[in-house]
């Protein structure tokens, strides 16, 4: 009987190694800088019902649950009767899977003895799915790019290649998304044969007893950690800037110690432009606020993550619905682990942080030729920048870093290789922190200008400029964000516009807001602060 | 090479020094390290081996020297004031790092304190654009000014970093002029000599780690090279990199971040040169200690290197938790496993181990000094594999009572198991979390480890070393004698060796056959000009560019056959980039355009070709048993009567069946009932498995 344990345990950790495995094939092939940069991938097993047993950690919060939702639909569009071994199935449809077209879901039925055991999984961004190219201003959808409804890639070892040439003539990097896709297929493939190995070495004929082993165990840690939340209702409101029109998010959490549901009814209806969020997505953000916060050491699967559930009315910014637009919903879900971590400080005072900058500043354009005579081609150019995060109930906030999304910045030096592209400063931004007893996070400057001979066409979508991130317990808000150009025109901070040639563009962004009345700050702390020239 | 040679390691605990004399035979020592002068025990430990040896000091040929000292000097921060001089608008890069948490799920994460803070970075206005060429001019006031406030502050190194100038040095050099005209005393360091690659994150932080440790690893070095000549060792002294090759003191001294994680590269290349003896051209290096296991993946009897690294992974070993620093290194995976590990039940009551550390003081429970949380060491107690009859530390009495308290304690109590089942699953564990995380290594190099095989040393590894032969599904595992020492052994087969990197980017589409051509022409010259500083001996020339498809961000290394190039090289380049990209990944991919990012000349002098030995697992007869004792079996799942086998006694050609034993002072080897052992020629163990179980 023990040693029966022993075996799940180590079977347990060894399906989470497999995922790793997947992920890191995934990170190392993929072509598109959100995966290499942001971790925006997602590889997983799930057992023959489609339940997530094992999920790999990635940069990114917005496959915590998304992905684990997504099984099922294949199982459902495709047919249980139709699943067959050497099948693989692809779908990037945003409310089946991650909440916009430019991610691509593969998955692969795994076969033992020609009886289905389970089932792998991996999700990436790719570079382009045709479009309008990667933006807001799609009015529908439909704009957006190649809807792929839940298909099958391959069946029974053969490739759909009308599927391929479908795809493939609708791109504008057919050979990279092409690629990527079997990419994903590729992983998990090594998923496959990996769990037929350990199925072999353990002698298992099929994944149930460990599937229920898992989400046993995780099922009664998920309860033991909710029944340290008081029940309630808790409410929460947050003004942000929009893309055209300023935007409430307003969430109602309920804990009882069978789960929590977020309700966001109240939250803005959903924007014209490309902005909205499919529920699955904001539900991401709010399960990830929620495990960060309470439970850290809780491992993603269908156990961990059923007890979050998440409903709003049809049509708001954060259950937007088909045909709307969806390209960047990260502009908007991001906010939603801090709404929904207000809600919960309601509950933990001494856990939840202040809010932070939230939203990335992603700089995004495309640098075009000044010359009219002798015209270069156009160059893609995207780099993530992040303001500063919350103060924490016991620590300064983190400055010029990334939260929640789990994106790292790109070197000046590579992004200067890359495109026309000079990046005059990118230093923090003294004074921006909120203060309190602890001090938010600083925020960034960044100057920007095109290389000799170039003019950016560049799609603007920064947040907290209207709105700054506010403080809790006392503690002040951050400093809102800035945009203008070096010779101190304002720029307007949404929207697509012109960096002249012979210009450049300064953004100050966000910081984060404090913790707890200032006056208690530390002088040591204080005197620290003024030493590094944090604060002036 | 004739006379008798010193390897001199310098590690956290002891410091091992092991002399070959002329006839090749090995003597070795281990002294307490000295820590606040080390050269002190270095001298104590190389009388105490010459006189063991009979060796004159007079007739020491060469001092190999390898030292944790640089590693730790910037972990306990112990380096000089150092101020960070660089462009303007960029002065907080090594403070914002990549922008990111290292830990996705935890919202008190601490991020790492820059090793210079904010105050002592200043900026000095001048600018170079991706080709080198000048955006602003060097502000040649500005920088006098700066240059006064360093003055006035009193830093003891300075660290200059200009964006792009690992394209273009001219203005880093044109600060260090005026600066050591200014204050000759002052040590500098510029990034574009340090570092040349591209990424000013990683380039900054690494010629900020040189120039900080420099004051102290300077004066160290000539205070050793100087007691040793007082000692009438009067023969070159040589130092290990973390390439794993020697550098004169002169070279370490210019560039001491070189040293950095020196020791480890010295086991590396330990079980290279073995791996070149028994003629196995895939080895997978599996050292463990007391706070760590190291897994190194050596090809062709060379270890993989790369060129960025992090010291002092501070948060559970996670990558982005350290320093980084960009200098060629051999490439190994540290994981927080070792036989101080410590064990606990988690949240959902799974076992973990470590990456916490009982270290030495207070040690395992078993060592019976106020330790009382179980280890990895206890569990083996528990389990029979230690002993306290076997165990070798003279001055540790084992107290299995200890040990089956704590593992029952905090193991077994939770998840209503007894203490043997417990310790069971502790082991189990830990040997899961190292095959794991081998696997991963191997993926994430494009290796697959069918086919390789283990060469287990230090303290800890033979006791975990059969075991993950088993969930690594290898034929064979290699225990090395001498393996206490396996670092100090290393410095004695190294060759000569420096590796010079700089970022160069073109792409085959438009390539740049000129510029290409230049730079590795002065990457040759510069590495060939730090190994002629060592040796006269004749030299082998790698050449390596590093590729990707155009918007990947991870390159591979492609080997270049030819040089110069010709216009034809791009073709070329191209097909050797996309034969390497599918032997990584399985598949190439058309019509996208290939990036040549980074270039490296590695130099190294040809070392003697190590005397083969032939592996066999023929054996004349078994090995008599000093007795038995009961040890738990991971594979049956149930203790088993196993044999004792004392090392020492073992002859070339002796069988030892599992389940047993293998005991030596340093070490234990751990045989189950599938395992075999055959002593070999050399003395070490070759363990084999039979595979239906």
């Amino acid at each position: 009987m023990s040693n029966q344990e022993l075996h799940r345990q180590v079977m347990w950790n060894r399906l989470i190694s497999v995922v790793e495995e997947q992920a890191v094939t995934l990170v190392r092939t993929a072509f598109s800088t959100s995966v290499r940069e942001a971790g925006d991938l997602s590889a997983g097993v799930f057992d023959r019902s489609g339940r997530m047993i094992a999920q790999a950690v990635t940069g990114t919060p917005g496959h915590v649950n998304t992905m684990a939702a997504a099984v099922p639909h294949f199982i459902n569009d495709i047919g249980p009767e139709r699943i067959y071994p050497g099948d693989v199935y692809v779908t990037n449809d945003p409310w089946k899977g991650t909440g916009h077209l430019h991610d691509i879901t593969v998955t692969t039925p795994v076969f033992r003895r020609d009886e289905l055991v389970g089932f792998f999984a991996s999700t990436a961004h790719v570079v382009d799915i045709g479009g309008r190219g990667f933006g807001p201003d799609a009015g529908e959808v439909y704009e957006e790019g190649v809807r792929i409804p839940i298909l099958k890639w391959a069946e029974r070892g053969t490739l759909n290649d009308d599927l391929v040439a479908i795809i493939r003539s609708n791109v504008r990097e057919a050979d990279q998304v092409v690629g990527d896709v079997h990419g994903l297929a590729a992983c998990n493939e090594t998923g496959r044969r990996r769990l037929l190995t350990m199925m072999d070495e353990f002698d298992l004929t099929d994944l149930d007893d460990l599937a229920e082993f898992v989400f046993d165990r995780t099922h009664r840690a998920t309860l033991d950690v909710l029944s340290e939340v008081p029940s309630g209702t808790y409410r929460n409101e947050m003004q942000v800037d929009g893309y055209d029109t300023p935007l409430t998010l307003a969430v109602s959490l309920t804990v009882d110690d069978r789960g929590m549901h977020a309700d966001f009814t109240g939250t803005s209806p959903a924007s014209a432009f490309g902005i909205n969020v499919p529920i699955t997505y904001a539900q991401a953000y709010f399960t990830y606020g929620m495990l960060v916060a309470l439970a850290p050491e809780l491992p993603n699967n269908f156990a961990s993550l059923a007890p979050f559930t998440v409903s709003a009315p049809p049509g708001v910014i954060l259950n937007a619905t088909h045909p709307q637009p969806v390209a960047v919903r990260h502009v908007i879900g991001h906010f939603v682990t801090d709404l929904c971590l207000g809600a919960i400080a309601q509950a933990l005072p001494d856990v939840v942080p202040a809010e932070g900058a939230g939203a990335l500043w992603n700089f995004q354009a495309s640098a075009r030729s000044a010359a009219t005579d002798n015209p270069q081609p156009p160059v893609e150019i995207l780099m993530f920048n992040s303001g500063g995060t919350g103060a924490r109930p016991t620590l300064d906030g983190l400055s010029a870093t990334a939260f929640p999304s789990g994106v790292r910045t790109m070197s000046v030096e590579a992004t200067e290789q890359v495109g026309p592209i000079i990046v005059w400063r990118k230093e923090l931004r003294p004074d921006s922190g909120g203060a309190g007893r602890q001090r938010g996070g600083l925020g960034q400057v960044i100057e920007v200008g095109p290389a000799d001979g170039y003019q950016f066409e560049f799609a603007a979508m920064f947040d907290r400029v209207d709105n700054p991130a506010r403080g809790r317990e006392g503690g002040e808000q951050g400093a809102p964000g800035r945009v203008e150009l070096d010779d101190g025109t304002p720029f307007p901070t949404k929207g697509k516009q012109t960096v002249p040639a012979d210009r450049r563009l300064v953004m100050h962004l966000p910081g984060g807001g404090g913790f707890g009345d200032p006056d208690e700050r530390d002088p040591e702390a204080d005197e620290h602060d003024r030493r590094q020239g944090y604060v002036t | 090479m004739t006379g008798a040679r010193i390897g001199a390691d310098v590690g956290g605990t002891f410091t091992d020094i092991v002399i070959e004399g002329a006839d090749g035979r090995l003597h070795s020592t281990k002294v307490l390290t000295t820590h606040d002068a080390p050269e002190r025990g270095i001298l104590e430990g190389i009388t105490q081996a010459a006189g063991d040896a009979g060796i004159d000091l007079a007739d020491v040929t060469q001092v190999i020297h390898g030292t944790t000292l640089a590693t730790n000097a910037l972990i306990e921060r112990r380096g000089a004031a150092t101020a960070l001089v660089t462009t303007e608008g960029f002065r907080d890069v090594i403070e914002t790092r990549t922008e990111s948490r290292f830990e996705q799920y935890d919202l008190n994460i601490v991020l790492p304190t820059p090793l210079v803070e904010r105050h002592d970075r200043l900026v000095v206005s001048e600018r170079l654009n991706a080709r080198g060429e000048e955006l602003i001019p060097f502000d040649e006031p500005g920088a006098q000014a700066v240059i006064e406030e360093i003055a006035t502050r009193g830093y003891e190194a300075v660290a200059v970093g200009f964006l792009h100038s690992y394209r273009n040095p001219r203005h880093e050099q044109r600060f260090r002029e005026l600066l050591a005209a200014r204050l000759p005393d002052v040590a500098v360091s510029i990034s574009s000599e340090v570092s040349p690659q591209m990424r000013e994150y990683e380039r900054f932080n690494t010629v900020c780690a040189n120039a900080y440790i420099q004051p102290l690893m300077a004066s160290y070095l000539i205070r050793l090279r100087d007691q040793l000549r007082d000692r009438g060792v009067t023969c070159p002294l040589h130092l290990i990199h973390s390439g794993g090759g020697l550098i004169d003191v002169d070279t370490a001294v210019a560039f001491p971040v070189r040293l950095v994680e020196s020791g480890p590269a010295g086991g590396a290349i330990f079980a290279a040169d073995l791996g070149r003896r028994y003629g196995r051209d895939r080895v997978l290096s599996y050292d463990m200690g007391g706070t760590t296991a190291k897994i190194c993946l050596i090809d062709d009897f060379t270890p993989q290197t790369t060129t960025t690294f992090e010291v002092d992974r501070t948060a559970r070993f996670k990558k982005g938790s350290g320093m980084a620093i960009s200098i060629p290194v051999i490439d190994m995976i540290e994981i927080g496993a070792g036989g101080g590990s410590i064990a606990r039940v988690d949240r959902l009551g799974q076992i973990r181990i470590g990456p916490r550390s009982a270290g030495s003081e207070p040690g395992p429970a078993a060592y019976d000094r106020g330790g009382s949380e179980p280890t990895v060491t206890d569990a083996n107690v528990e389990l029979g594999r230690l002993h306290p009859d076997t165990f070798g530390a003279a001055d540790i009495t084992l107290s299995p009572e200890r040990a089956r308290d704590a593992v029952a304690h905090t193991i077994g109590a939770p998840l209503g198991m007894d203490a043997h089942v417990a310790a069971a699953g502790v082991t189990e564990v830990v040997d899961e979390n190292m095959a794991n995380a081998a696997r991963v290594h191997a993926v994430e190099n494009g290796k697959d480890l069918a086919g390789y095989s283990m060469i287990a040393f230090g303290g800890a590894a033979p006791l975990h070393a059969a075991r993950l032969i088993d969930k690594l599904a290898l034929t064979e595992l290699i225990v090395p004698p001498g393996a206490g020492v396996g670092s100090a052994i290393g410095f004695l087969r190294a060759p000569f060796s420096y590796e010079a990197v700089r970022s160069f980017y073109t792409t085959t589409e438009k390539f740049d056959v000129e510029g290409a051509n230049t730079v590795l022409t002065e990457l040759a010259e510069e590495a060939q000009a730090f190994v002629s500083a060592g040796t006269d001996a004749e030299t082998t020339v790698l050449r390596q560019v590093a590729m990707r498809y155009k918007g990947q961000g991870w390159e591979i290394p492609v080997t270049i056959d030819a040089a110069p190039f010709d216009e034809l090289a791009a073709e070329g380049l191209a097909n050797a980039f996309t034969k390497a990209y599918v032997e990584f990944f399985g598949r190439a991919i058309d019509d996208v355009v290939i990036e040549a990012v980074s270039w490296s000349v590695r130099v190294a002098s040809i070392t003697a070709t190590p005397e083969s030995i032939e592996l066999t697992t023929t054996h004349a007869g078994e090995a008599a048993p000093t007795g038995t004792r009961s040890i738990y079996d991971p594979t049956l799942g149930v203790d088993v009567e196993s044999g004792i086998v004392q090392r020492a006694t073992l002859r070339p050609g002796d069988l030892v069946s599992g389940p047993a034993v293998v005991v030596e002072p340093q070490t234990t080897t751990v045989l189950a009932s599938h395992h075999q052992a055959v002593a070999q020629a050399d003395g070490s163990l070759l363990i084999t498995r039979e595979t239906d179980r």
